[in-house]
């Protein structure tokens, strides 16, 4: 009798293993169709893109004799004679096949000037005879440089550092160190500050402007908190575009906000507010507010009323009273509020681009510029994949402290 | 002065500090939408109000800025995409949200929170990244210029608003109901339609209405995706904007403010009949 009940028990609980591995399965399911969707049009995208940061194949690609015999260099004193003729035959094929031009644009990534030096050379390298570097020192003086050669030989390696070394202003020397760029070619560290320093001002600007707002509507009776909520909720529904509109019509030096300043101080007094980043700031400030409001007006309601009063009543004055009582309650929800705000400015594109003006650009536009003007697009992707790798574990801290299940809509 | 009347007139200082300090935020929120509804009225080209604007004379204002969008084929091609583009992502994004969100809502999900994070993020990469490697994947399998790409691409977009709304109207929703359901008689598909949608519908329908101003609004992809048959509202207004902005672009942007009202309107009022007013607790 024991021995059967220990049986079925095992059978039980078989089942029971069983029977939850189906139902996990399913629950799986349905889930499935859209983490199948996101892969392909989200993910594998955005992943093949970041591969074009370290993936290199052009010069080997269209220069391969070359790659193979610089490879064999160490990079010390001057190329073999060999890597001499392996390009002549190279810059021959690659003009037969039309291929120099995007070899040259490559290469002038890596060193200004290349492009023009490998097009001139390439349309005569076919007259070229043994022996090949006087030849090539007949075209140009530059190939007698060791500096021209060790660029190319560490552009023919299949993957390069050098689309995220350029991303934090860094070069290449010849023989493969890396230093600073000079400082006046120094562009995307400052970028990168700036977009830190922008998207920090604009939390704080959110925080300062949005806890008072939040603090002021949890305070209200029920049927006035709803109406002020729905004014907080309708810029958040307006068209992006529309409250860029709107700011760029308030702020030109003929708006209506410099038309006020010009009746006070006079015509001299008109600011220079949009097409800056004064123009940013305003504008992210007041897209990015509502994101900080909502959180901390809904933890604001959690707080019991009774507990500022009991602070009171044991003797605290309101302002310990909210200081050491409500404000380290309802932190929770502003701190949840201005990480969102972070993570979202970090990333911020269509605001600056038609507001920023000069000094207004953030690293999206740069990371735009490079995509679809420039045409460097491994720069573009390391640039990217460097503010990606940002902005992720800023949302992994977020989904770790606070809670995917917080963010909430309106 | 007596000591009390003194802490009166403190808290009414106060009181009247904190009003006038809202008042001022709400005016920094509102302020810019309220004017251009005005100004898009405007007789003359400009944008600011002229002094037969400020005295309501009837010949300050006009409507030839409305005019110029009812005349132009542009525009009304641009409103034909976007609609077109709106309705349809939004419709794949709620379907498989909403799937997706029911699956995520049950105790037995592996490795929910993982996923849940994967199914939200397009809600916070920033979007040029997102755009430019949609550029080069779609490019290659030849779904760039087509509004099939541009659709694909805000259905990505709207996921993560149909997720975040569903998953919260979820966690309220009561499981012994299907399990009632089905001891009833019901199989899991008649328990779906019957029991579990109508009780989740207004929770979908809102998150449907976001992932639908999120398309309706969206113009990064649209730049990157779209070629001269894509353009939609936004992309019109975009090129207003960086070009020329004349004041047409005001007459589109109000009705756009119009038309944002309606959908929070009906957002806030699926709200109210989601949730009795007794546990508005948000």
């Amino acid at each position: 009798m024991g021995t059967a009940v220990a049986v079925d028990g095992f059978q039980l609980a078989e089942q029971f293993k069983r029977s939850g591995k189906r139902a996990r399965r399913g629950t799986f399911l349905l889930v499935l169709p859209l983490l199948a969707f996101l892969t392909v049009s989200f993910i594998l995208p955005i992943a093949s893109m970041l591969n074009r940061s370290v993936e290199d194949g052009t010069v080997s690609q269209i220069l391969p004799r070359t790659a193979a015999a610089l490879r064999a260099w160490n990079g010390k004193g001057r190329p073999p004679f060999s890597a001499y003729s392996a390009l002549a035959d190279d810059l021959v094929q690659a003009q037969l096949q039309d291929s120099i031009g995007k070899v040259a644009t490559r290469m002038n990534f890596e060193r200004a000037g290349m492009r023009s030096l490998l097009i001139k050379t390439a349309r005569v390298a076919q007259t070229f005879e043994p022996p090949y570097a006087q030849a090539f020192n007949a075209v140009d003086l530059q190939w007698s440089d060791p500096e021209v050669w060790g660029t190319l030989r560490h552009a023919s390696a299949l993957h390069t550092a050098g689309y995220y070394a350029a991303a934090v202003d860094e070069t290449r020397k010849a023989d493969g160190t890396w230093i600073e760029k000079p400082e006046d070619e120094q562009v995307y560290i400052m970028l990168f500050q700036r977009t830190l320093w922008i998207a920090t001002v604009v939390t704080l600007l959110c925080f300062l402007l949005g806890y008072p707002l939040a603090y002021y509507i949890a305070h209200q009776s029920e049927r006035t908190r709803n109406l002020l909520l729905i004014l907080v909720l309708l810029p958040f529904w307006t068209s992006l575009l529309v409250r860029t509109t709107s700011w760029i019509v308030l702020l030109q030096t003929n708006g209506l906000v410099n038309d006020g300043i010009a009746l006070i101080g006079g015509e001299g007094a008109r600011l220079e507010l949009i097409h800056n980043m004064t123009g940013t700031l305003i504008a992210m400030t007041h897209v990015l507010l509502p994101f900080m409001i909502l959180p901390t007006y809904s933890v604001m309601l959690s707080v019991p009323p009774q507990l500022t009063r009991a602070a009171v009543s044991l003797g605290a004055t309101p302002w310990t009273a909210f200081w050491r009582v409500y404000f380290p309650m309802t932190l929770p929800g502003a701190a949840a509020g201005g990480l969102l705000v972070f993570i979202l400015a970090l990333g911020y594109y269509i605001t600056p681009a038609l507001v920023g003006g000069r000094t207004g650009q953030m690293i999206s536009n740069m990371i735009e510029f490079h995509m679809k003007t420039s045409l460097n697009w491994g720069l573009a992707a390391a640039l990217g994949g460097i503010l990606l790798g940002g902005v992720v574990v800023l949302y992994i801290a977020y989904a770790r402290l606070i809670g995917l299940n917080r963010l909430r809509l309106g | 002065m007596s000591e009390p009347a003194k802490r009166f007139d403190r808290a009414r200082i106060e009181k009247g500090i904190s009003t006038g300090f809202a008042v001022a935020i709400f005016f920094f929120l509102l302020a810019p939408l309220a004017v251009i509804i005005p100004l898009s009225f405007n007789a003359e080209p400009y944008f600011t109000f002229t002094s037969k604007m400020l005295t309501l004379d009837p010949d300050g204002f006009s409507l030839r800025w409305y005019r110029d969008i009812a005349e132009n084929p542009q525009w009304f091609q641009a409103i034909g995409n976007s609609l077109l583009i709106a309705i349809s992502s939004t419709f794949l994004a709620t379907v498989l949200g909403t799937l997706a969100a029911i699956g995520l809502a049950r105790s037995n999900m592996p490795f929910r929170d993982f996923f849940m994070a994967i199914l939200i993020s397009p809600l916070v990469v920033p979007i040029v990244i997102a755009a430019g490697g949609m550029y080069f994947f779609y490019s290659s399998i030849g779904l760039a210029q087509t509004h099939l790409g541009i659709i694909l691409a805000h259905t990505t977009l709207g996921v993560p608003f149909v997720v975040i709304t569903m998953t919260a109207t979820l966690s309220g929703f009561d499981r012994n109901l299907i399990k009632a359901a089905s001891s009833l008689g019901a199989d899991p598909i008649t328990a779906f339609f019957r029991v579990t949608l109508p009780l989740v519908a207004p929770g979908m329908i809102s998150g449907a209405l976001f992932a639908f101003a999120a398309s309706f609004d969206e113009v990064v992809t649209v730049l990157f995706l779209g070629g001269p048959d894509q353009r939609t509202i936004p992309r019109q207004m975009w090129s207003g904007i960086r070009e020329q902005i004349s004041p047409t672009i005001l007459a589109v942007a109000t009705l756009l403010i119009v038309f944002s009202s309606l959908l929070l309107l009906a957002v806030e009022m699926l709200r109210r009949w989601h949730t009795p007013p007794s546990a508005s607790g948000r």
